[in-house]
């Protein structure tokens, strides 16, 4: 692995053992489901049993008259809410169909979709009291895929879904978006070579560990707590107050530790329905999704069709790209295809170009985030179809992506030019590598490499940094740790204090603790927390170096702060560590908290490539992983142990996509591979080692360089396989996943054409 | 003069201008500016006198969280985006 350079830094660029680690590793860390209470109650819900139907009645004398059944609610004890988007801290959301997903109201629109809660006294009885509750149904057609959806005369899921641009009518196509630069027409007229092809992605799920889970305590004076494993309790707040049609002050979310996110612990499922069944009852109410229940009705990321065309000059120029995608938003309006849109060409510069994407209801769950969004599906398309260009040329794949790649200056596909990137680095890396410079001599083996842009978030973030009176600290943010992000805290608080890292706590507050922090998520947690930390730091010194000026009966101007040390300028005034001011912080105005809330600018793009060699078993189609290596521009690697572990997380993740993973549904629409033996993930047995190359390209945006990198590195496997298979068997893939079926038809496809082909000869 | 660069499936109501030369200090003032000489186009870029949840705005290539607060100056190039809300 290569080791990044931590420069003139102390502790940036270490790799101490994470603050948190002990706590998991005894079992001691309390987890969502791990929270229990005097009197609580468990909970199940009733799910439906159909991809579409409109619900005639829903009786629950039967469960309710079951001993121990404590509450039932249906989405008739859900306020509705209005259908307008609204902003919910930094997202916009659709309340009224938020509401619809956690408990349906008169249609059920996907396999799993929830229609009633019930609260016991045990979580046998609530099950038990879930199959009493009578449910008539009128079954309608299933509406499974982009193409059935977009076909004119589609059963229509949502009735109050409208096509503004063709008379109101009634549709399936919650959003068209459009990108255009230049002449694409001229620019294919000038191609001398143009590949077009269509992609299908397979709807795929974050995979985390632990399943959904919310504790609701309602009190009588009408504040609620909810906990929960989330990947942002600010949200969990304002979302479900959303729900709930009650003010945000009115509930206090305390984030558990959190098994796994990846995007998908970003909304809720459950958390209001915890509340509104503790309001019933009197009782806290605990409920925790089982793994089908998570495949079946928890927030997977959109399946997709992609149709690309794209033009080179001779020598090596890609001039112009022509792109229709559409994406499946599952039941309710909002696939990451617009964000698809915008990443699918963004490595390279395109002087012609021109995008249409359309976000498709369909009747699958509810999409929710996952690990870049959109731009793996995008990537999948284009990087195979640059591939396949820079074949035609007679280039090799890194240096063609180099020749077009974007730099400081390019133009964005929205438009607006990047500035200081690490594209080119990323692939030089790949290029430089041992693993890119060693040979494949072997039948049925290839190498392919790719590429992948991923936007990185700012938003909102606070901190505080308190110092105590032993002169260690601890470090308060709002952001939910879930991939070493409180190492990252700690390390960047112990630099700019001169503390040993363990001097530092780092501490992951609730709602009521800490100021507005917005979601773990978009990679934004190491980048703005760390400059909501960075800023507080400073806060806590500015306030440190008036406390020894007081001591030393100087002008605060007269401190300086260096090294971990206050220095006075007066050789009769030895320096002073943080150690031995806070033993004075009493005597001299009292505790030190150092403040700062950060709206962040500045966000630095991540970029990544990734080498990946495979195996192909010509007569079973199976595809073996033989090497893989991913370079990613991390701006600056706080921790370079936690950025290489979110490197190797998403490429793991990426070889999923490609290979294993997809939602698996039977022509009447109900999913049939809900365990993880059948939604089949890689495990450790089916990768091998994942080298890293950890790129440097400092943000100039953020105090530290910090770019952000806990998404980018999922972008490229998938199409990096396509490429390796391609190598190794000649047979281009244009569908995830690549699994043995699906290549072995391939194979035996283009043999039977060879076959023929000699046949004819003869 | 700021230049406020319109997204492609609203050009409709710009003859086709991808680039317009606009007046105004803040991102509210530049989309008055593009309604009185575009009548129509400031229905698609708000909602209750508040940039549409759906849209972001981005100034000289910075998302601008301030959203029609957002300042702009005479060299200022202003974008209109698709907010990223994908998955929610």
């Amino acid at each position: 692995m290569a080791a990044s350079s931590n420069g003139n830094f102390r502790v940036i660029g270490t790799r101490p053992i994470r603050h948190d680690g002990i706590e998991k590793v005894v079992g001691r860390a309390k987890y969502g489901a791990d929270y229990s209470f005097p009197g609580m109650l468990h909970g199940k819900l009733l799910r439906s049993p159909h991809a579409h139907a409109r619900i005639k009645s829903i009786n629950v004398e039967k469960a309710l008259k079951l001993p121990g059944v404590k509450a039932i609610v249906t989405g008739k004890d859900l306020p509705r809410a209005e259908n307008k988007i609204e902003q919910a801290g930094e997202m916009a959301i659709n309340p009224y169909y938020l509401s619809m997903n956690i408990l349906a109201h008169d249609k059920v629109l996907y396999d799993g979709h929830a229609i009633a809660a019930v609260a016991a006294t045990s979580p046998h009885i609530a099950e038990e009291a879930v199959r009493l509750i009578e449910v008539e149904y009128e079954v309608l057609p299933p509406v499974m895929t982009v193409d059935a959806a977009m076909k004119p005369g589609a059963a229509i899921l949502l009735h109050d879904l409208r096509n503004k641009e063709e008379g109101n009518k009634e549709t399936n196509v919650a959003q068209h978006h459009q990108f255009k630069r230049g002449d694409v027409e001229a620019g294919f007229k000038s191609a001398d070579f143009i590949v077009e092809r269509e992609f299908n992605t397979a709807m795929v799920h974050q995979g985390y560990i632990e399943p959904h889970n919310a504790v609701g305590i309602y009190n009588n004076d009408g504040q609620a707590t909810i906990y929960c494993s989330t990947q942002g309790a600010f949200d969990v707040r304002s979302l479900s107050a959303q729900v709930l049609g009650v003010p945000v002050g009115k509930l206090k979310v305390v984030p558990a530790e959190i098994g796994g996110g990846f995007g998908g612990k970003t909304t809720i499922y459950l958390e209001p329905l915890s509340v509104l069944l503790s309001q019933k009852t009197g009782a806290p109410v605990k409920l925790v999704m089982s793994r089908a229940e998570v495949l079946r009705a928890s927030g997977p990321t959109s399946g997709s069709k992609i149709k690309i065309k794209m033009g080179a000059t001779r020598d090596g120029k890609i001039i112009a790209a022509q792109i229709w995608m559409a994406y499946e938003a599952g039941a309710f309006p909002g696939s990451p295809v617009g964000a698809g849109a915008m990443c699918i060409i963004a490595p390279y510069t395109i002087e012609n170009l021109h995008i249409d994407a359309y976000d498709v209801v369909v009747n699958r769950p509810k999409t929710a985030a996952y690990r870049a969004p959109g731009a793996t599906n995008a990537a999948m398309a284009s990087e195979t179809i640059i591939d396949e260009l820079a074949d035609k040329c007679g280039i090799d794949p890194i240096d063609f992506r180099i020749m077009n790649g974007v730099k400081e200056g390019s133009p964005q596909v929205v438009g607006p030019p990047f500035k200081r990137i690490g594209f080119i680095e990323t692939c030089e890396a790949i290029k430089n590598s041992e693993h890119y410079k060693s040979k494949l001599e072997v039948p049925f083996r290839g190498r392919g490499v790719a590429s992948g842009f991923w936007f990185n978030a700012g938003m909102q973030s606070s901190a505080t940094v308190n110092i105590h009176t032993d002169g260690t600290a601890s470090v308060v943010t709002g952001s939910t740790d879930i991939g070493g992000s409180r190492a990252a805290m700690a390390m960047i608080t112990a630099e700019l204090l001169g503390l040993p890292v363990n001097d530092v706590r780092p501490v992951v507050a609730d709602t009521d603790s800490i100021g507005h922090t917005d979601v773990t998520g978009g990679s934004r947690v190491t980048f703005a927390t760390g400059m909501a930390v960075y800023e507080a730091a400073q806060d806590a010194i500015a306030q440190l170096k008036k406390r020894a000026a007081m001591v030393w009966e100087l002008k605060p101007e007269q401190v300086e702060f260096r090294d971990g040390e206050f220095l006075s300028g007066d050789p009769s005034k030895p320096p002073m560590k943080i150690k031995e001011l806070s033993k004075r912080l009493a005597r001299t105005g009292g505790p030190i908290t150092g403040r700062a809330s950060v709206n962040a600018r500045g966000v630095g793009p991540a970029f990544a490539t990734t080498c990946i060699d495979v195996e192909v078993d010509p007569d079973t189609g199976k595809v073996q992983v033989l090497r893989c290596t991913v370079a990613q521009d991390a701006g600056r690697a706080i921790h370079p142990s936690y950025v290489e572990g979110q490197m190797q997380g998403g490429t793991a993740q990426g070889i999923g996509w490609a290979l294993n993973e997809e939602y698996f549904y039977d022509d009447k629409g109900i999913l049939r591979n809900t365990g993880l033996l059948d939604y089949r993930m890689p495990t450790c047995l089916d990768l091998p080692l994942i080298e890293t190359a950890i790129v440097e390209v400092p943000n100039p945006g953020h105090p530290l360089g910090v770019r952000g990198v806990g998404e980018v590195s999922i972008v490229p496997p998938p199409a990096a396989v396509a490429n390796a298979i391609y190598d190794a068997v000649g047979v281009r893939m244009t569908e995830t996943p690549m699994s043995p079926p699906k290549l072995l038809k391939e194979i035996l496809k283009k043999r039977a054409a060879e076959n023929a082909q000699s046949a004819a000869a003869d | 003069m700021p230049i406020a660069i319109i997204p492609a499936l609203l050009r409709k109501y710009t003859a086709g201008q991808e680039r317009i030369t606009v007046q105004g200090r803040t991102v509210r003032e530049v989309v008055a500016d593009l309604e009185r000489h575009y009548p129509g186009i400031a229905a698609h870029l708000l909602e209750d006198g508040d940039l549409k949840p759906s849209i972001a705005v981005s100034i000289d290539g910075e998302i601008a969280p301030e959203g029609l607060l957002g300042p702009v100056d005479e060299a200022s190039e202003v974008y209109f985006l698709p907010a990223l809300g994908g998955g929610r």
